[in-house]
């Protein structure tokens, strides 16, 4: 059964390096230190994605979220909102099993060998609460209300927690550049303490900053229970193992809710059910239990 | 008990309001926002601003 799950983690794995990759095709960049500046950064990207990685070719959504709410032109961003309601309803969180480069960063991390991995803690649920306040405060409120004179609120979330950014953009933007080497301060320090602290966390607990940190994160697991890809449990075939809820990284058991809004869909506890009672599905008139 | 409002149906309904709502925003130049702060190098993001 390990041999099954380990399989498919590398197949999943393999799709992330992949959708990776093909969004951060812009390799020069790597090499010069620059970044991409064509006409596919007015797309956004479905995961957290720095667009000022030098190898991005796409927006980061919440990036732009931040961009044009804290704009003195506008104030609401019907543009990036509905690109989330889109890609939310329709595959919810697979885009943080799938399609998220600091997802896979974070899975590889956790392959680390560490003494004591931990799986959860007391509070656990309570503080992945957490990611929804960082989403109304970082990402809405305070780029909508905290301006400057000119009425333009800054990217507080990309500014001051960010380690996406750090990691994807500062890290090679600074080494890549003398310029930008001199202008380094507090703020830099202060934003790679916090990527350490993500490193480090990620080794011990399975995706630390997509469970307690992602806005992006929750913005989908809003959209989990109601997308129209979704896990389905067959009642009549389930013996109650209890290995799915066993095998879930997320700490999710989809018996009891196989939508649940931290299912980041990885298919872990489908590839482990030994009577493959669960299976994804599209259809609109699906339900989430077959009784 | 399935609750109506939990059911995929409403997700093809969501993900259509969605691309109205982009459609939206696009008419109303959001995406020359995106544009603008997506080809210049974010500082605040990379942690210099």
């Amino acid at each position: 059964m390990d041999k099954k799950k380990n399989t498919n983690e590398w197949k999943r794995h393999g799709v992330q390096a992949l959708w990776a990759l093909l969004t951060n095709s812009y390799l020069t960049g790597f090499i010069y230190g620059k970044i991409y500046r064509g006409k596919l950064k007015n797309l956004c990207v479905p995961g957290l994605n720095c667009y000022s990685c030098p190898g991005a070719v796409a927006a980061c959504p919440i990036g732009a979220m931040q961009a044009v709410i804290g704009n003195w032109n506008f104030k609401f961003a019907f543009y990036v909102a509905g690109f989330f309601m889109f890609i939310g309803a329709l595959i919810g969180r697979f885009v943080c099993g799938w399609l998220c480069p600091f997802g896979l960063i974070q899975d590889l991390l956790h392959k680390i060998p560490f003494p004591k991995k931990c799986k959860t803690f007391r509070g656990d649920f309570a503080l992945r609460k957490l990611k929804y306040l960082i989403l109304a405060v970082f990402v809405i409120l305070l780029p909508m209300f905290a301006v400057d004179v000119l009425g333009q609120g800054a990217p507080y979330f990309c500014k001051l927690i960010c380690p996406a950014g750090t990691l994807e953009g500062g890290l090679p933007l600074v080494l890549l550049n003398q310029s930008m080497r001199n202008t380094i301060g507090w703020l830099y320090a202060w934003k790679n303490a916090l990527l350490l602290v993500t490193i480090i966390l990620s080794i011990i607990i399975y995706r630390p900053f997509c469970k307690y940190i992602c806005p992006l994160g929750a913005v989908y697991s809003l959209f989990n229970p109601i997308s129209v890809f979704r896990y389905r449990v067959d009642s009549k075939k389930c013996v109650g193992c209890g290995v799915c809820k066993e095998v879930c990284q997320m700490q999710v058991d989809p018996v009891q809710n196989a939508n649940h809004p931290e299912c980041i869909r990885c298919g872990a506890c489908k590839k482990a059910c030994p009577v493959k009672a669960i299976s994804q599905t599209y259809a609109a008139k699906s339900t989430d239990r077959i009784s | 008990m399935k609750r109506p409002l939990q059911s995929p149906t409403t997700g093809i309904l969501i993900a259509i309001a969605g691309v109205l709502m982009m459609g939206f925003g696009i008419f109303r130049g959001e995406m020359s926002v995106v544009l603008a702060k997506a080809v210049n190098i974010c500082l605040e993001c990379i942690g210099i601003g």
